[in-house]
């Protein structure tokens, strides 16, 4: 292993724990936090593995935008903290529990365990100039039609959101 | 440890980003089908739409072409949009029903 495969599985690390923090805290706030500390490591994530562009916009787009906007929803609906006790908690969390590690033992035995040798992953990086021009050549139209979508989200939002009356 | 394996132009193998795709999306999905509050399902599905990001960009670096890292950004717009409009679902219920317990939700329990 080298120092890339070093800090590889370090942001491995700090994604999953601050992920696993994040999904099991009672408290909004805290979960929100944590869930920025999550994206701020798969930003850095992207960056190794040759997106630095992506790697800007996981930490606009996901740390930033989409985070804020969940802080403000928690801050406006003071969100009284749950009044269930811990013996519910851990009886809801007890079949999703069992079921996702189920479920990730057997990817990773067929993901980990094939025949020849593993393909390791090299080092390279697509600068944000190369990135835009194949975005732009290669899937304009798509570029247009998710414009769309992000112009009916907002008119949705707007209407879901007026006040009654 | 030689210098030269320390700074080897090579990370990890593809199946390591799969296995840590896989487990922060059943993370997610865990927390999708755990809690019972809207705000924190809605955030299991963007940890799950997170997931599926790093599978694409370590599957771009695996192929050395750019279309995974493009999906990632169409990615990005869907979890913006339905961030904006989940979002905005949660307020509407919370308006009109005073709750934002998912299991409080039996208007049509007969």
């Amino acid at each position: 292993m080298n120092l890339y495969g070093v800090i590889f599985y370090l942001l491995a690390f700090i994604i999953l724990a601050s992920t696993a923090m994040a999904v099991t805290r009672r408290n909004l706030m805290h979960a929100i936090v944590y869930l920025v500390f999550s994206f701020f490591g798969t930003a850095l994530l992207f960056y190794l593995l040759g997106a630095p562009f992506l790697a800007v916009l996981e930490v606009i787009i996901y740390a930033g935008a989409i985070m804020v906007l969940f802080l403000f929803i928690v801050m406006m609906l003071e969100i009284n903290p749950a009044e269930e006790p811990v013996s519910s908690y851990l009886r809801r969390w007890l079949p999703a529990a069992v079921l996702g590690a189920l479920s990730l033992a057997a990817a990773s035995s067929l993901l980990l365990f094939k025949a020849g040798p593993p393909l390791v992953l090299p080092l390279s990086a697509a600068s944000p100039l190369e990135f835009g021009r194949f975005l732009f050549q290669r899937y304009w139209f798509s570029v247009e039609i998710v414009s769309f979508l992000l112009f009916v989200a907002l008119v949705g939002a707007l209407y879901l959101g007026r006040r009654e009356g | 440890m030689p210098l030269e394996i320390l700074l080897m132009n090579t990370i990890v193998p593809y199946s390591h980003v799969l296995v840590l795709a896989a487990a922060v999306f059943f993370l997610g999905a865990a927390c999708a089908a755990a809690r019972r509050n809207l705000v924190m399902i809605l955030i299991g599905v963007e940890v799950m739409l997170n997931a599926a990001g790093v599978a694409l960009v370590g599957a771009s670096l695996r192929w050395q072409h750019l279309d995974g890292q493009a999906l990632v950004i169409f990615i990005m717009c869907v979890a913006a949009a339905e961030v904006a409009v989940g979002l905005a679902l949660i307020i509407y219920s919370q308006r009109r029903t005073g709750t934002l317990d998912a299991d409080r939700y039996n208007l049509m329990k007969g």
